[in-house]
């Protein structure tokens, strides 16, 4: 079939239309991958900080253990561990429906660990005469926690979320390895059968605008975070105050 | 108040703050060698000391920021840290060492103001989130203390835009808030330029004035000379000298206060 197109395409000019359906068809995948490893992943870096910064020394080994190993070997062997393992450790038959759940634990797993150090980041930035002088003040450790260093802290790590975010988008297209016809894969798929590089160079206009408007759009919710800031205090004003008191509220 | 243990036997008197026989060290590094002082409700302490004296670390001690590793700390007779039943050296009980550090008030050297909370929240958050009180009444009592420490045309700012003189009154303020009964100061003037000090030690002034309890622990000379009924000179973890203001500054009986003032008053 593939050959078939390909004469084909030698002749016809390419049906950009036709190209452009197929491609934004594909996105589905890329998305589904994108969300899903965003809502676990977020969260779950928490928990795993939070086993980083145990008092328990087997607790924190464990989960040093854990982010070392996860940023120290390749996504792509990750995900083939996730979507083969079950195979070649317990003989359970595969199913292709397993593979987009597999994609996104893999993901999950890999970028949870980012997240992880990035929060721990975030944690060790406030500086400890915050938490003493919510102690003198009589807060409780929880208060201490959730109102005055978590706002710290998702101000101080936005930035480098936002990286790893637009890197998500990015390494969704590492999916292929499992056989997942995510956007990547189609595209050079299409540019095979109408031996062309625009499905290429249109697929790299999607990730670009997608990552624009994720750039945009996190750029917003810092500018909204660094209200406290003496730099944004002026260019930003009000405005980014009553925002921001929506997002504190709902930490508090 | 009701938590109180038996009162002190001791012949400390009317001791608020009692420190007995405090040992502290990082490691090998002794920091507070048998310190032993005593604050009376209404009296201004000074503690002051060449740098590494461990005088800040008896205040982090004094306010539970840092642990002891010996000795015995009352406050209104009851005791907040010391030896235990089983024989350690630990802090009394969570519940009531809550009650306790609700008295206190500390203010610090890099003032630690919350600064994503505007001006006015960094003095009445606490009151409404710890001590439970209505927020418009926590917002009178914080604009008042404001009002008092200039800075009500600051209260919907936030901290970041204020000078270190205004974000150390603001910190004076939110520690005033909770209407502690006893302030410890913790080089409230050391981080701020020579022309802004002037400003907190008015406030300090003020608050003396007022009889509050305080303990400074300041580089101040002058300053802790003219504003405290005691002076306690510290170096390298023990106490050296302790008596009168005036008597300890102008008249220091002990060879190194003499030289440390000296070389204080030549600096000034």
């Amino acid at each position: 079939m593939t050959e078939m197109m390909l004469l084909a395409a030698e002749r016809a000019p390419i049906d950009y239309m036709a190209v452009f359906r197929q491609l934004v068809g594909s996105m589905g995948a890329m998305l589904e991958i994108f969300f899903f490893t965003l809502l676990f992943a977020l969260p779950l870096g928490i928990l795993i900080v939070l086993g980083r910064m145990s008092k328990n020394f087997f607790v924190r080994a464990l989960f040093k253990l854990y982010i070392s190993v996860m940023r120290g070997t390749p996504l792509m062997l990750q995900l083939i561990v996730v979507y083969f393992g079950p195979f070649y450790l317990f003989g359970i038959e595969l199913s292709s429906s397993y593979r987009m759940p597999a994609a996104i634990i893999a993901f999950t797993l890999n970028y949870a660990a980012y997240f992880a150090e990035i929060y721990r980041g975030g944690i060790e930035a406030v500086p400890q005469g915050q938490r003493e002088a919510g102690q003198l003040l009589g807060y409780s450790r929880p208060q201490i926690f959730f109102r005055i260093v978590l706002p710290q802290v998702i101000r101080n790590v936005l930035p480098s979320v936002t990286n790893e975010i637009i890197t998500l988008v990015k390494d969704t297209s590492l999916a292929y390895s499992i056989s997942i016809m995510e956007m990547f894969t189609k595209a050079k798929n299409l540019m095979t059968s109408e031996s062309s590089l625009v499905p290429l160079i249109m697929a790299g206009a999607f990730y670009y605008v997608m990552n624009l408007i994720i750039a945009f759009v996190m750029g917003r919710v810092e500018k909204a975070m660094s209200y406290y800031d003496r730099k944004e205090e002026k260019e930003y004003g009000a405005k980014a105050k009553s925002k921001l008191f929506r997002i504190g509220k709902r930490s508090a | 108040m009701e938590q109180r243990q038996s009162p002190s036997s001791s012949a400390s008197g009317n001791a608020l703050l009692e420190i007995k026989n405090l040992r502290k060290s990082f490691g090998k590094n002794v920091v507070i060698e048998d310190i032993s002082i005593q604050v009376k409700r209404g009296e201004v302490v000074s503690i002051i000391g060449p740098s590494g004296s461990g005088k800040s670390t008896l205040l982090r001690c004094a306010t539970m920021l840092e642990k002891a590793n010996q000795g015995t700390i009352l406050y209104d007779g009851a005791q907040m840290f010391g030896l235990n039943e089983k024989g350690k050296y630990a802090y009394a009980p969570k519940t009531q060492l809550r009650e306790i550090r609700r008295k206190y008030g500390l203010v610090f050297q890099n003032f630690n103001l919350f600064p994503h909370f505007s001006v006015i929240r960094n003095v009445t958050d606490a009151l409404v989130q710890v001590l439970k009180m209505d927020k418009n009444e926590a917002r009178e009592r914080g604009m008042e203390l404001l009002g008092k420490m200039g800075l009500a045309d600051k209260a919907d700012a936030y901290p970041s835009t204020l000078s270190g003189g205004q974000q150390q009154r603001v910190s004076i303020a939110r520690a005033l808030a909770m209407r502690p009964e006893i302030l410890f100061f913790d080089e409230p003037t050391s981080a701020l330029d020579p022309e802004l000090t002037g400003e907190i030690l008015k406030v300090i002034r003020s608050l003396a004035e007022e009889h509050m309890t305080m303990v400074i622990v300041t580089h101040e000379m002058a300053f802790a000379r003219e504003v405290s009924d005691r002076v306690i000179f510290m170096d390298q973890g023990v106490i050296i000298e302790q008596g009168d203001a005036k008597e300890v500054m102008d008249r220091p009986k002990n060879e190194r206060t003499k030289a440390f003032i000296q070389r204080l008053e030549n600096r000034e």
